[in-house]
């Protein structure tokens, strides 16, 4: 689960980890006003969405304007920032081309920076261990960092039984060409980053940049903060901060019905057991020459209800030509899907073709379920069998 | 000989007396395991209702009394971790976890208690283990299996039992089965795995499944185009598959190990890698078997 940036500096602060003075503001009004709270007399207005590279995006009503975050110099200014932002579009590199509505933007104290580093935090699956990464690359793509110049990153791993101590710090702090008071609040920060992760239960901390100011302190110009969905029970509260409006509707929807749903381009809609499974049959839709339309997982303790709640997001999405169900009962069982199948179908009127394809438990009872509804399902054998079946219904279509 | 779990196996169940440990080890009874207790906390002195055997309070006691030296757990979640942890400290020798959805931080823990452990984990997150005919813990279906020369070592589930029902009808069938499970921090690897089978006289050729996300199958691919292909080494023919070519980088598929971050982690990036080492790769999930047949005439 993602969160927005103002909330993220919001949580970190409370484990003290330093960051900018800053307010949020849902209007342009609220905005001088939480300007006005600020020292002044820099301020930077920022587009509060959960995507990557605000800074160089454009906004869709003004796209050779100025980008989706500012630097102002007085408070009418930020009014005219948080005016252009507030209720526009924003593109960025991670947005993709319909870009997100910014809603609210968050007003912050100026900062003299001197140098721009980058820190980031996750559980590394090669190790299994909390990692903290630095880079002197502050500000950049990561990714193109860890990519083209693998040697500027710096990793150190955390022993989960005795912790983290402060050489760990010092190690990277060295490496990254601290010095004097900068490495005893790089330490600190570190720390203090590493107490919130653990305690939050985060897949991912990034600090990006993470800055190094003209008087030596170290803070937080920007964070990104990601929790790991599985640990969110024993954080109520951290609900709050879910922002429905960033996920996409039918997601949304999938998420609420406890299915595993990811909305992709192509024009087949599937719905699979199995994670693994689900991959493979939007692969072997490709290897027959179409594309699939989502990813569904309905899990292994699929019933009727879920099965029909799956068609109907499956079907809510206007692109979806033809339908396949593929299923390898395992937990989940045949029967049981091909009651779904039939209740669903008597429910929704399905306007598109249904290839489906049923094995492992309870199979028999399954397909005698499907044969004797009488419903205009194409029947298929095999996994093989099931794509061809489904991609020669679109393409008949 | 299949590797992990044979005949002699004497399987235990954590969430014994819980709707999942109960189906299952009644499944597994059923297959003609040796299923022979479990434990449900509080519950300890009773028998288990429907499946007549005994119920303890701890995992030691289940262990002393029953003599059992696996143990699979179904306990929700949020508790997993614990019960995974009461496993290895009561050295248990193989231990699968089979709960979908444990914290990853909680796995970071457990994983740092394996080490040095007595203890060998599969999972979380996975189907678990079956050698045909002799033994089967976990939630696969059972009737698709065949007892053969074929070891199937994968992160997804159903698409092991795509793999099991491929090699079932080219009339090959299986020397053990082993899920490992879809989350990034996890027991065995395909590294683990690929370890037994090659020492394993039974297993005659490996079926490695694997998916987006992280380097675990480039890892094991090596370590066969080290260990097992070339003169003088066992030569087992080699199987592989990655699902996810189609997923976009970034999205979660699911597992929550499956989304593709770096860039060298992508379905194609590791088919290339298995390739290089030697693997006959599938170009469809459906053509596990077929591809297998082949590689066995080369």
């Amino acid at each position: 689960m993602n969160i927005h940036e103002y909330q993220a500096k919001e949580l970190l602060r409370r484990y003290g980890v330093a960051v900018l003075e800053g307010h949020v503001a849902w209007t342009a009004d609220e905005a001088v006003e939480a300007a006005k709270k600020l020292p002044g007399p820099v301020y930077v207005v920022k587009s509060q969405i959960h995507a990557g590279g605000r800074g160089a995006g454009r906004f869709t009503n003004d796209p050779n304007g100025k980008g989706g975050v500012r630097v102002v110099k007085s408070i009418e200014a930020v009014r005219e920032a948080a005016e252009a932002m507030i209720g526009k579009v924003l593109v960025t590199k991670q947005t993709g081309e319909a870009g997100k509505l910014v809603s609210r933007v968050f007003v912050e104290d100026g900062c003299d920076i001197k140098r721009e580093l980058y820190l980031g935090l996750l559980v590394d699956r090669e190790t299994s261990r909390v990692t903290i990464m630095a880079s002197t690359e502050g500000g950049m793509e990561i990714e193109e960092v860890a990519h083209n110049h693998p040697e500027k990153i710096l990793k150190v791993a955390i022993d989960p039984a005795s912790g983290i101590f402060p050489y760990h710090a010092r190690k990277l702090a060295f490496g990254l060409g601290l010095e004097g008071k900068q490495v005893g609040a790089f330490q600190k920060f570190v720390l203090a980053l590493y107490g919130a992760f653990l305690e939050l239960d985060c897949a991912i901390v990034e600090i990006n940049p993470l800055v190094v100011t003209g008087k030596g302190d170290i803070v937080a110009l920007d964070a990104k903060v990601s929790f790991d969905e599985s640990a969110l029970f024993r954080h109520k509260d951290l609900e709050a901060l879910r922002d429905d409006s960033e996920m996409d509707p039918k997601e949304l929807d999938a998420v609420k019905n406890d299915l595993n749903y990811v909305a992709l381009d192509g024009e087949i809609g599937c719905m699979v057991n199995g994670a693994g499974l689900a991959m493979a049959t939007m692969d072997i839709i490709k290897l027959y020459g179409s594309s699939p339309a989502n990813f569904l997982d309905v899990g292994g303790t699929a019933n009727a209800a879920r099965v029909t709640e799956a068609f109907r997001i499956i079907t809510s999405d206007v692109n979806v030509k033809a339908i396949l169900v593929n299923i390898f009962g395992g937990i989940a069982k045949c029967d049981m899907i091909a009651n779904g199948i039939v209740e669903a179908s008597k429910n929704l009127s399905l306007s598109v073709p249904l290839v489906v394809r049923l094995e492992g438990t309870n199979v028999d009872l399954g397909k005698k379920i499907l044969a004797e509804s009488g419903l205009a399902i194409i029947a298929a054998d095999n996994l093989a069998d099931a794509a061809q079946k489904v991609v020669a219904a679109v393409k008949g279509a | 000989m299949a590797v992990l779990i044979d005949a002699n196996t004497r399987v235990m169940t954590q969430g014994f007396t819980g709707a999942q440990g109960t189906f299952h080890a009644s499944q597994g009874i059923a297959y003609g395991s040796t299923y022979v207790g479990g434990t449900t906390p509080g519950k300890g002195g009773t028998m288990h209702p429907e499946l007549n055997l005994p119920v303890f309070n701890t995992v030691v006691e289940c262990r002393d009394a029953t003599g059992a030296n696996a143990s699979v757990i179904y306990v929700p979640a949020p508790f997993a971790a614990d019960a995974i942890l009461e496993a290895i400290d009561a050295e248990i020798p193989l231990v699968i976890c089979i709960t979908e959805g444990i914290p990853v931080l909680d796995m970071v823990k457990v994983k740092r208690a394996l080490a040095g452990s007595k203890s060998i984990l599969v999972g979380p997150n996975c189907p678990g283990v079956i050698t045909p005919d002799a033994c089967k813990i976990g939630i696969m279906p059972g009737h698709i299996h065949r007892r053969g020369s074929v070891g199937i070592v994968s992160r997804s589930g159903t698409l092991t039992y795509e793999a099991v029902a491929q090699t079932t009808a080219a009339g090959l069938g299986q020397s053990t089965c082993v899920g490992i499970g879809g989350d990034p921090v996890k027991g065995m690897d395909f590294i683990d795995v690929l370890k037994l089978f090659l020492a394993d006289d039974e297993t005659k050729s490996i079926i490695m499944i694997g998916e987006i996300g992280g380097q675990s199958e480039v890892i094991g691919a090596e370590y066969l185009a080290e260990h097992n292909f070339g003169p003088g080494k066992p030569n087992k023919p080699v199987v592989g598959f990655i699902a996810g070519a189609t997923a976009p980088p970034g999205r979660r598929m699911g597992h929550a190990g499956a989304v593709i971050s770096g860039g060298n982690d992508t379905a194609a990036a590791k088919m290339e890698a298995m390739a290089k080492a030697g693997i006959m790769v599938a170009d469809s999930p459906s053509a596990l078997g077929s591809t297998m047949v082949k590689a066995l005439k080369k």
